[in-house]
């Protein structure tokens, strides 16, 4: 058993002694007797780092991972190519391992790649302030909303139908805690109309909450949106897809206050769901009503540039029950691991992957949308997503995919559309060439005159 | 300033406010045991001109780095007129809790509530009382 | 800048990676193009996409490395030295956590694959849930939430669903004066009022007070037994059966479950729901800030309203997320939970077993009670006494005050002249109950000289402030930077780095 201890029994004797205990045992005398454990754990018994390591790996080939199939899963988590600098520099005990920089001066390396993330997030996001990341991206929608309702105390959210579904299912049960309760548009053609947007908003619209590009993968035209939802006076909310961001009109361009998004396309793994980090700017009118933690810029005693965390007193450990959120870190880790990618990419290396994004997703659309059987679910424009409807059972298609043609084709949305119940959802990342794309399309294709049996391969 | 001081010419508040009476009019802010006990103020939340502010009840607050304290007004009232120059520069109160480190200036409704408050001499003593 | 202190890290330029910034470089090589190259126009209408670039840097990759290599250095880390953070628990984070997380088939796993394409990832979640389960003495178990206060947040909002489904409205939470800030902040999120609970003379709830506070408006306590201030609540059956005869539930704050493993259980002290923090008790490395995870344990009458979705093993032995809960509070994130979060909590438990959890927990108290000894020392003890005077658990509350007294520095000086001496400091001025406190938690993967050497550091530092008050006052020295004025920082926040 590996503990990671060093008390020997020598150790034991003098620090006992020391302390004026016989035992160890006289050391618990505040916990009584009657909840002290009697037995020990049932839990197995300790192992060596190896056989732990062979139990992990045993576990670990038992999952199909994006190296195992040519996958082109999406629906908010992204399968991009993560440099191999970024896994260098995460794992570095100099970032790995230090707690929150609670004492400024030995945490600089920290503080300042908070500085630069900030930066990073306000360039993407086109906004004033960006904090220092949120848990990821669903729970920076109820962030986002607890702003809102800081602001105008209106209990309302309006959503689109086309907010991802874990979004909207913690704004629901986040919301229902300080009495909010959230009421949606459905899409039209695949976006959200602004029409409909504005007939839902009133008085009591604390915020509206769209996605950008939405779970279907469309584009929506964010600045109508943001116009029917200031007339209503509501705080408008983007959840915005941080590389699509490389491309589209930013959330600042278009009028929205806060923008939100899920990081992990931004430098950071699968990790089947976590960690990853969310991100959340805004206005500077929202400056005193930011959640969690903000580095920001300043001298020391002798005039040297150096960062600290600003603007505490927004925060949990100072105002307490009156603060702007209860959160207390963030993901710092996974936020550098954005810097990182961004860096990476460089100014114009970012522009050049959304537009491969864009024309490699537009052709994927174009090819399986030639496949009898196959049509889209929507014809907006899209950047790295997209949805369409097969005539065929959608999970026998998925599992012909896999198992025929080590493909996975994406992800059924029937479970959160029901509207759509043989709808895909395709994601294509730059990992995914055009002959992963024509195979894609060949698999798909037999997968049908599989499951159909109507349709020649 | 290392050290307290409390001006004759003022009456005070329990939770450590100031007032200076200028006819129908006051000027409220924060005594130097308060701008000791808060820090160095980085941040004032001022109330609106014209807005109500109620004796013994909360109308702003002031931040320091690692604390926020709200500030108390000792008298009913109207606000006519805000500190500019702490919104700017909130190190004023600081330096000069009585000068330029006023805070705001109410139109008083009552001004039997000046009896409610206490000299230097009495407040002096209270503070005496809290250490 | 200033003049040359001899010390490098000190001397050398502080610039961001915007600054190093020059047209033309880059580390990204593009893919060549495959597919045709339509006009972005006629796929990407002009009037969606952005008026200019984001203004990212252009550099190097070998710059990229050698900028954050040398800011990584600039941190002080655990890896590198004693980190006695009261509340926090340093701990050592094994290595074969990280080898173990990178495996593809952990890491590269996508959340929305197949329940039967992820057998082996939902089995390592449903034994982490059985092991979770097993050390709080409650049943059923959400790894959902996503740190600690993310925990607390799904335990209050449980309290709301558990109350509610009864059809009994309360608008009250019970917090000790003590409470970690996270407590209270919480409780108004989710739509409670907060109510404190006094403290007792012996550091224990003041068992008065919480009598004549709870009543039926009262939905919850939210305890850390031990508390804030190390220290194990004697009276916890009692203040479980005032609370259970009120009708509210008892809360369980994990941040001090490194105190207990395997020693007694929440649930056997009467607690209906738990948070645990991952990267305390179960060694997740911090990250300077996150990534942690706060799973929630809870009891019977509590889980029918947890959040989905949880781990379930089927007859068959075959695993899957089971979403069907009807009474569910809903979603408190996206997909399943901080799963590489997981995997290095899940290989620490299977590294220690039973009998290591529990050895663990001994030794992290033995540690902190070693320590405290040693702080009672003269030269030391008459400066920082301990608060409360009786046996602590893993961790104990120091008092700067007769410090500031008699040497004329504060706890923050002190705290400054320890990074000088190459360490990480206590807690400091938490909680806020004692007098320019500290707050000391060990851990137990510390040695006896660590434990030693630290002792002496903080001696010769008193030592010194008995000469010389100004060496504290003006510390640290050898540091990247020195004191930094964080009364400016917030008087005119600069967050963003200024472009062109």
């Amino acid at each position: 058993m590996s503990d990671y201890l060093a008390v020997t029994d020598d150790d034991l004797d003098v620090m006992l002694r020391a302390i004026g205990v016989a035992s160890f045992d006289d050391l618990l005398d505040a916990i009584p007797e009657e909840i002290r454990m009697k037995g020990a754990l049932d839990l197995p018994a300790g192992r060596t780092e190896q056989d732990v390591m062979r139990h992990l790996a045993d576990l670990a080939r038992r999952n199909t991972s994006c190296d195992d199939e040519t996958s082109f899963l999406g629906g908010g988590m992204y399968d991009h190519y993560v440099p191999a600098l970024v896994d260098a520099i995460v794992s570095r005990s100099e970032f790995l391992t230090p707690y929150t920089p609670y004492q400024p001066e030995i945490s600089q390396g920290g503080l300042q790649v908070m500085f630069e993330y900030q930066t990073a997030i306000c360039e993407l996001t086109g906004l004033d302030i960006s904090n220092a990341s949120v848990y990821e991206g669903p729970s920076a929608v109820a962030a986002a909303a607890y702003m809102a309702w800081g602001q105008n105390h209106r209990p309302e959210y309006v959503v689109s139908e086309a907010l991802h579904p874990h979004a909207k299912a913690t704004l629901r049960t986040t919301a229902h805690g300080w009495g909010g309760r959230v009421v949606e548009v459905p899409l039209r053609d695949g976006v959200t109309s602004a029409d409909d947007l504005a007939a839902a908003v009133g008085p009591g619209t604390g915020a509206v909450i769209v996605q950008q590009p939405n779970f279907l993968g469309a584009v929506e035209d964010l600045r109508s949106l943001s116009d029917a939802a200031h007339r209503a006076g509501a705080v408008m909310v983007a959840s915005c897809d941080p590389i699509a961001l490389s491309l589209l009109a930013t959330p600042g361009e278009c009028g929205v206050d806060i923008a939100v998004g899920e990081g992990q396309p931004l430098g950071n793994r699968l990790d089947f769901g976590g960690p990853s980090f969310g991100f959340l700017a805004a206005t500077s009118a929202f400056t005193r009503r930011m959640p969690g933690r903000i580095a920001g810029q300043t001298t020391d005693a002798d005039g040297r540039r150096g960062f600290v965390l600003t603007l505490q007193t927004r925060e949990q450990h100072i105002r307490r029950e009156k603060a702007t959120s209860n959160i207390c870190t963030a993901q710092a880790l996974n936020a550098l691991a954005g810097v990182l990618h961004l860096a990476w990419l460089g100014r114009e290396g970012f522009v050049g992957l959304g537009e491969l994004l864009a024309r490699r997703t537009h052709y994927a659309r174009e090819q399986l949308c030639a496949i009898p059987g196959v049509t889209p679910l929507h014809t907006r424009p899209v950047v790295r997503e997209f949805a369409v409807e097969l005539d065929g059972d959608v999970n026998a298609v998925i599992a012909h995919c896999q198992q025929a043609h080590g493909i996975n084709p994406g992800h059924a949305l029937a479970a959160d559309f029901p509207g759509h119940p043989n709808g895909l959802l395709v994601a294509v990342t730059e990992q995914r060439t055009k002959a992963d794309i024509d195979a894609l399309v060949r698999a798909v294709r037999s997968a049908l005159g599989a499951t159909v049996g109507e349709v020649a391969v | 300033m290392a050290e307290g001081h409390y001006p004759e010419d003022l009456k005070y508040h329990r939770e450590h406010d100031w007032v200076r009476v200028e006819g129908d009019e006051a000027v409220f802010g924060i005594t130097w045991y308060a701008q000791d006990a808060l820090g160095e103020v980085v941040y004032f939340d001022a109330p609106d001109i014209d807005a109500a502010v109620e004796g013994d009840a909360p109308y702003a607050e002031l931040e320091s780095v690692k604390a926020v304290s709200d500030v108390y007004a000792p008298l009913t009232g109207t606000v006519v007129a805000l500190n500019d120059a702490v919104k700017e520069s909130p190190g004023l109160v600081n330096s000069d809790p009585y000068g330029d480190g006023w805070l705001l200036r109410v139109r008083m409704s009552d001004q039997s509530q000046l009896d409610g408050l206490m000299d230097a001499a009495a407040y002096t003593a209270y503070l005496d009382g809290l250490s | 800048m200033p003049a040359s202190t001899g010390n490098p890290m000190q001397d050398e330029a502080v610039v961001t990676i915007y600054e190093r910034s020059r047209p033309g470089r880059a580390a990204y090589v593009a893919p060549p193009p495959d597919v045709p190259d339509v006009p972005l126009d006629d796929i990407l209408p002009p009037a969606l996409r952005r008026a200019t670039p984001a203004r990212l840097p252009q550099v190097s990759e070998p710059e990229i490395v050698r900028h954050y290599v040398r800011l990584s250095k600039r941190n002080f880390d655990l890896d590198s030295g004693f980190y006695p953070l009261g509340s926090c628990t340093m701990k050592h984070n094994p290595k074969l956590h990280e080898r173990a997380a990178a495996l593809p088939g952990h890491s590269r796993l996508h959340p929305l694959q197949n329940d039967t394409h992820t057998q082996g990832a939902l089995e390592l979640m449903f034994n982490l849930q059985h092991a979770l389960a097993e050390v709080s003495g409650l049943p059923h178990v959400s790894l959902q939430p996503s740190a600690g206060s993310h925990g607390e947040l799904a335990g209050v909002l449980l309290t709301r669903a558990y109350h509610e489904a009864r059809g009994d409205a309360r608008e009250i939470i019970l917090t000790p004066d003590t409470a970690h800030g996270t407590n209270p902040a919480t409780v108004t999120m989710a739509g409670y009022t907060v109510v404190n609970v006094g403290t007792a003379p012996d550091g224990g709830v003041d068992l008065d007070d919480l009598r004549a506070k709870i009543s039926d408006r009262v939905a919850c306590l939210m305890l850390t037994n031990p508390s804030t201030l190390g220290l194990f609540d004697s009276n916890i059956t009692e203040i479980a059966r005032v609370v259970h005869d009120a009708g509210a539930t008892l809360y369980y704050d994990g941040a001090n479950l490194n105190a207990v493993m395997g020693l007694c259980r929440p649930g056997d002290m009467g607690f209906d729901i738990v948070h645990f923090n991952l990267h305390k008790s179960f060694t997740q490395p911090h990250g300077g800030g996150g990534p942690g995870a706060g799973p929630i344990a809870v009891s019977d009458r509590i889980a029918p309203f947890l959040p989905v979705p949880v781990v379930a093993r089927d007859q068959d032995g075959t695993f899957r997320l089971d979403h069907d809960r009807p009474q569910s509070i809903g979603r408190l994130r996206g997909f399943h939970g901080n799963y590489g979060v997981f995997v290095r909590s899940y290989a620490y438990i299977c590294s220690l077993g039973a009998e290591g959890l529990r050895r663990a927990s001994q030794v992290a108290v033995l540690n902190a009670n070693y320590l405290k000894a040693l702080m009672a020392r003269p030269g030391i003890g008459e400066h920082l006494p301990v608060a409360y005077d009786r046996h602590c658990m893993h961790e104990f509350v120091l008092s700067g005050g007769p410090m500031k007294r008699n040497l004329g520095i504060r706890t923050l000086d002190l705290a400054k002249r320890m990074l000088d001496y190459g360490y990480h400091p206590p807690t400091v001025y938490f909680p806020q109950l004692v007098d320019e406190s500290l707050l000391v938690e060990p851990t137990e993967t510390e040695t006896r000289e660590t434990l030693e050497g630290f002792a002496d550091a903080i001696a010769e530092i008193l030592a010194e402030a008995a000469v010389d008050p100004d060496v504290a006052r003006n510390a640290p020295y050898t540091t990247p930077v020195r004191r930094l004025d964080e009364a400016a920082a917030a008087r005119n926040p600069v967050v963003r780095q200024p472009m062109d």
